[in-house]
């Protein structure tokens, strides 16, 4: 019996079931070489445009750039760079529709060639062998390669296999109609395909090398023949042309006979595949030393005068190419980018030609048929004939439209690799593959929901447990105060209670710790608070495996200062502007009552706006972190009291609904908790440290989201009593730039999220310039560790980072009702938005722990000013969703009308208001316990 | 500008439910000349009969349905089963036989279970179940074969028989029988062996029998060669698999065989199974049906021969002169229980080489 190897050698195929011959449609396009383009316009330019993270911006807005030059910079997490195409200046930096079936905006630089087409300084390398693995493989990061035929795999991280690779595929084989790009590319560079290949050989000394071609591409098999004469190893294949050859997984079995594991990559058998376009830009960026800054792309279909392969500049706007070729579209003219199978329409023109464009495809109504209308499947099981995977579409089909999925998962529905053979050949002109993806999704996003639903459960066992003690604490309150102890004593008493509730918390025996515990073990973590980056890495991993679809690039910042401080208004403002700046809420500063009456309607009128620009995006997702400085001094405790627990209701409720979507989408949960009875600073460290825990834990559960979105983290931090404000002012400024430096780390970071990170700062009244000091310090460090966390992540999404300050010097309860109403009225519209949405959403968990008897009106609405921002924040994830429906906050109305009654109060009045808002927080809190599972607490 | 978005893929082999069907009447086509030319235009009467009452049914049961009447209708799958109806009854059968089984193959057996697609059984094969349960001796009784007779009925008289179950001069398909040929039969070669055996006749003195043919009995052999030509060009067309039709004959073959050896005498032998009866016609057009076959390939060739055993345990030891169409539509209570324990490997599951 012959070994494998020697089968191999001898040139034996081997044969994969199922498959199918659609019209080749390929000559029209590969009669004549590869053409150059006019310079366009304009060059879009995606930060990601591959699977992994996006890299860190390098260029700011106004800079020239040459040709070649790095406009991002890789971070890590299979993140890679993009390059300038051309010489030009960089226009804007901003959202832009993307190479996706949604188009989702992705964040983009715009470029303007200046014509000069001025290349970097390049430095080639001559002598490969001097070199070692590890700087090839750099040499090839840096080049921003990533897998040409279609999947955008990052070709370095593949390049440094941990696995020894037995074989290493090259896959020439373009089973797709009409597409010819690396057809005409093996026969114009095959010298330099080869030369590619070579490189790859240095890295990876498989044993042979596999080169498989479609025997419909004789030219190719020629020329790469001719090229590869001198090595021994590469061995040229012929296949047989048929549909879908050039799946990897098909290819390997034919040229090698070996299956890729179901859910296993072909490292895991000893083989790597890599198309011949990635290995040409392997031979560039190596012997010239040119990072991927253009590729072949077949533009053809009987819409396009001359259909033909072209170099197009990455960025370059389809409609340049087609215009180029000669374009004249008919009536319902789809383009399709990829090919006829597996590509995907495209809704506009102006879409950029990216890494992973290999075609574009005008036809008329003729050549492809608009399809008809879907029959009765008869059973005819011509699907399964096609089924390159040996799949039963037909039965698959029966149990994706009963969203069977235990059926579904139970005949391999994940195998799929949606290539369309089955639809191809349905009589009944069912789409099956259109079924499947939605079934994948489905039970995505079902599997989501198990861990949710687990992870809830965990937050109800924890806030069950947490208002027992409470209930029990206020018991034993009642107790000790009926012998008249005096208020100082009281006070300290609540000082400890505090101190108390902090060390329970942080005591094993705490639930919540338990919880924490639980979700760690379950994880086979250590039981550390503290965010562990290594294991965050590795969740993100597995991540990114299932994130690739969702992309959501969104930046939001709001900002409402409401304050005295004229500088402190402009920083504010400022910072909203420069924050990539979609929406911007900013109130100017108000003197007097009436001024800040005006200012908060202004804000509520951005607020509106920005609100319906984030309802017109369809994103899977973008959360805002926001960090909420109040430094309030309200002068009537019970009313901040009240406003606390309103805002506290409406961020149950808000966050209630966003669990009540279904979708792809994250969680931020969130810790909030306002310790309303604090009297000195000592206490206010305590809740401090309390909020900062909880900000922790959020940021860890984020983490351990499989979603697409990513989860800001924020560190609350209020410093009161500090005696003198100036210094507090200061320290607050220092404390926001810091911010605003996390965010754009945050926003050049990786790449369809951006956090934000935000820490908190609240100084009131600073008594003390040292205590300020140590406060902006911890803000700073708290700043930083998020800007890393968020650097590493490698997500969908983009997260808007919003830095809500309000410092308000309220002097007396007008203002701070003012302050209410505001944040009312953003809830209030928050949740509208949130009602208008199908969608995926997330679930904010929010955690707001209230100590009731309030003794300090401004710790008081710092608590409100962050469940305010919650609240929002929370609406704003589920508005960005796309599926199910959430439903709108409509108790929050009748807090409203209490809170409204608020603002002409008398001292009878206000004890009336504090019954009805003692009234309403329960109801919400019983509102929130018949939500039991799905509730956060 | 605007564009047209599409899922992919955005191309179509261009096959159609409607095409399949037609191309699989088509197929029937030499069939049922060869048939009609045998056992004379009653096979066409019958086939319009069947044709009509199927559109009318289908379309009235649309119509109650609140669907769409032509999308459905005109996808040829009631057509279709008009025609494997039609040509099973008998060609002189009495027209509410045909009218009977066609309206149930189509309003039960089809639309009560959700249209096509949906139905477990073969409707054709399960109404002609039905018919030959509640009508046995019209469903018997087969015309002479038109060569042998010493008087064929002219067209009008075979529209009589057919409406008025008796020709113009008042005579009936079974005194028109006795009246033509010598000895009385109306029974088909099939049925004829089966009672002659029951007898205490060797198989020899049974197809020594007026009527018989070489093979399988004239007339009959001839119908099954056509419908196999039909059958070979379907599979040509890839309209059909070669599973259901290969497994099904060979298993017939076999089984058959296998009793020849045991028992010559009371046994007609493969070819005799082969050729006679509906054999052809159920392994190409009845046992192929998609909608109510196994769909996996090894469950089709179980399905298959699990059929043709069928066939030939009730053909030589049950009480039916032929079998097809309850083999078939016994099996096809075993569809989903064969597709569940066929299902293919899938790519990376399983044993790597």
């Amino acid at each position: 019996m012959e070994t494998l190897l020697e089968q191999i050698e001898s040139g034996k195929l081997w044969q994969f079931p199922g498959g199918i011959h659609p019209p080749e449609q390929k000559a029209q396009s590969n009669q004549h070489p590869i053409s150059r383009l006019p310079l366009p316009e304009k060059l879009i330019l995606p930060l990601k445009q591959h699977i992994g993270a996006n890299g860190s911006l390098l260029v700011n807005v106004g800079d020239h750039v040459l040709k070649g030059q790095a406009l991002t910079a890789p971070g890590t997490n299979w993140s890679l760079p993009v390059h300038a195409p051309t010489s030009g200046v960089v226009e804007a930096i901003t959202p832009m529709p993307s190479a996706h079936p949604s188009a989702i905006p992705e964040l983009s630089i715009i470029l303007r060639p200046d014509g000069a087409d001025k290349w970097i300084e390049l430095t080639p390398i001559r002598d490969i062998s001097s070199l070692d693995n590890a700087q090839l493989i750099e040499i090839i990061h840096q080049a921003g390669i990533a897998g040409m035929g279609g999947a955008g795999f990052p070709t370095y991280v593949k390049a440094d296999s941990p696995k020894p690779i037995e074989f290493l595929v090259i896959n020439g084989v373009e089973c797709e109609p009409y597409i010819t790009a690396d057809d005409r590319l093996m026969r114009d560079h095959a010298q330099q395909i080869v030369s590619g290949i070579e490189v790859l050989q240095q890295i990876l000394k498989p044993q042979k090398i596999l080169f498989g071609i479609e025997d419909n591409k004789p030219e190719a098999i020629a020329a790469v023949s001719a090229a590869a004469k001198h090595n021994q190893d590469i061995l040229v294949r012929s296949i047989p042309t048929k549909y879908p050859s050039g799946g990897e997984k098909q290819l390997v079995k034919l040229l090698t006979s070996k299956e890729v594991p179901s859910t296993g990559i072909p490292a895991d058998i000893g083989v790597l595949v890599q198309n011949v376009g990635t290995l040409f830009a392997i031979w560039q960026a190596v012997f010239e030393g040119k990072p991927l800054i253009e590729r072949v792309v077949t533009v053809t279909g009987n819409t396009i005068s001359q259909p033909n392969n072209v170099w197009a500049l990455l960025g370059t706007e389809i409609k340049h190419l087609l215009d180029s070729q000669g374009f004249s579209p008919v009536d319902a003219q789809r383009v399709v980018m990829g090919g006829p199978m597996m590509g995907f329409t495209l809704p506009s023109v102006r879409i950029p030609v990216v890494k992973t464009t290999n075609c574009i495809l005008a036809p008329d109504n003729k050549e492809l048929a608009i399809p008809g209308e879907e029959k009765a499947c008869i059973r005819c099981s011509a699907c399964a004939d096609a089924c390159p995977q040996s799949l039963l579409p037909q039965q698959l089909q029966w149990f994706a439209k009963g969203k069977e999925y235990e059926k579904l998962e139970e005949y391999n529905l994940f195998d799929c690799i949606e290539c369309g053979a089955c639809s191809y050949v349905c009589p009944s002109e069912i789409p099956l593959v259109q079924y499947y993806r939605v079934a994948k999704a489905d039970i995505r996003e079902q599997k989501l929901e198990q861990v949710k639903a687990e992870r809830a459960k965990e937050r109800f066992e924890a806030r069950k447990a947490r208002l027992e003690r409470e209930q029990e604490e206020r018991q034993n309150k009642h107790k000790r105060r009926s012998p008249s102890s005096p208020a100082k004593a009281a006070e300290q008493e609540k000082v400890q209670e505090a101190l108390a509730r902090v060390k329970d918390k942080q005591s094993d025996k705490s639930a919540v710790q338990a919880a924490i515990a639980r979700a760690k073990a379950k994880r086979g973590e250590n039981g550390e608070l503290e965010p562990d980056n290594s294991a965050i890495m590795q969740e993100r991993e597995k991540r990114k495996a299932q994130a690739r679809k969702y992309k959501e690039a969104k930046t939001e910042q709001v900002s409402s200062v409401d304050q005295k401080d004229a500088v402190a208004a402009a920083i504010a403002r400022a910072k909203a502007k420069k924050a990539a700046a979609q929406e911007q809420v900013s109130s100017d500063q108000a003197p007097e009552d009436k001024k800040t009456a005006v200012a908060a309607a202004i804000a509520r009128a951005k607020a509106k706006k920005a609100a319906k620009q984030a309802e017109e995006a369809n994103d899977n997702t973008a959360e805002p972190s926001e960090a909420v400085q109040s430094t309030g001094d309200v002068a009537d405790p019970r009313k901040a009291a009240v406003a606390a627990a309103i805002a506290r209701a409406k961020a149950k409720k808000a966050a209630k609904q966003a669990e009540e979507a279904n979708d792809n989408t994250v969680e931020p949960s969130e810790a909030v908790q306002s310790t309303d009875d604090v009297a000195d600073p000592r206490k206010a460290a305590v809740a401090a440290a309390i909020a900062r825990a909880k900000a922790k834990k959020a940021a860890k559960q984020a983490e351990e989201a499989n979603d697409n979105t990513v989860e800001p983290s924020e560190a609350v931090q209020s410093t009161d009593d500090v005696a003198d404000p100036r210094k507090a002012a200061v320290a607050a400024a220092i404390a926001r730039a810091k911010a605003k430096k996390a965010a754009k780390q945050a926003e050049e970071a990786n790449d369809k999220t951006l956090e934000s990170s935000e820490a908190v700062q609240s100084t009131d009244d600073v008594a003390d310039p040292r205590k300020a000091a140590v406060a902006a310090a911890i803000a700073r460090a708290k700043a930083k560790k998020a800007a890393k966390q968020v650097e590493d992540t490698n997500d969908n999404t983009l997260e808007p980072s919003e830095a809500v300050q309000s410092t308000d010097d309220v002097a007396d309860p007008r203002k701070a009702a003012v302050a209410a109403a505001i944040a009312r009225a953003k809830a209030k519209k928050a949740a509208k938005q949130a009602e208008d949405t199908n969608d995926n959403t997330l679930e904010p968990s929010e955690a707001v722990q209230s100590t009731d008897d309030v003794a300090d009106p401004r710790k008081a609405a710092v608590a409100a000013a962050i469940a305010r921002a919650k609240a929002k924040k929370a609406a704003k994830q589920a508005e960005e969703a796309n599926d199910s429906t959430v439903e709108p906050l409509e108790e929050q109305q009748s807090t409203d009308t209490e809170q409204a009654q608020l603002d002409t109060q008398t001292p009878e009045a206000r004890k009336k208001a504090a019954v009805k808002a003692a009234i309403a927080k329960a109801k919400a809190k019983k509102q929130a316990k018949e939500q039991e599972g799905n509730e956060p607490s | 500008m605007k564009l047209t978005m599409a899922s992919s893929p955005h191309n179509h082999s261009h096959k159609s439910v409607s095409k399949i069907m037609m191309t699989v009447m088509a197929a029937c086509i030499p069939g049922i000349l060869v048939q009609t030319y045998f056992f004379g235009f009653g096979v066409l009467i019958q086939l319009a009969l069947a044709l009509i009452t199927v559109s009318l049914t289908e379309a009235a049961v649309l119509k109650l349905r609140s669907r769409a009447i032509w999308p459905s209708l005109s996808d040829g799958s009631a057509w279709l089963t008009a025609l494997l109806l039609a040509i099973s009854v008998p060609p002189l059968a009495p027209w509410w036989v045909t009218v009977i089984g066609a309206f149930f193959a189509i309003a039960i057996v089809k639309q009560l279970y959700g249209g096509l697609g949906f139905n477990l059984f073969n409707p054709a094969m399960a109404a002609y179940v039905l018919l030959l349960i509640s009508f046995p001796v019209q469903m018997t009784s087969w015309s002479p074969i038109q060569e042998i007779v010493t008087q064929t009925l002219s067209l009008a008289d075979q529209f009589a028989m057919i409406f008025t179950e008796a020709t113009s001069q008042g005579v009936t398909l079974d005194k028109w029988s006795t009246s033509v040929i010598d000895g009385a039969t109306s029974a088909t070669p099939l049925d004829s062996v089966k009672t002659s055996v029951s007898q205490g006749y060797t198989v020899t003195e049974a197809m020594s029998y007026i009527g018989f043919g070489e093979i399988a009995g004239l007339g009959w052999q001839y119908v099954n060669l056509a419908f196999l030509l039909g059958g070979l060009y379907l599979l040509k067309a890839k309209v059909i698999n070669w599973h259901i039709p290969v497994s099904f004959i060979v298993s017939l073959g076999l089984a058959s065989g296998v009793g020849y050896i045991i028992a010559p005498q009371s046994e007609p032998g493969t070819l005799f199974h082969l050729f006679s009866g509906a054999t052809m016609l159920g392994a190409f057009f009845i046992a192929t049906d998609p909608v109510s076959a196994s769909t996996t390939n090894l469950g089709r060739l179980i399905y298959g021969a699990a059929i043709g055993l069928t066939v030939y345990v009730i053909r030589q030891f049950g009480g039916y002169p032929d079998a097809v169409a309850f083999a078939v539509v016994i099996m096809n209570m075993a569809v989903p229980l064969i597709d569940h324990y066929t299902q293919p490997r899938t790519y990376g599951h399983g044993a790597n080489s």
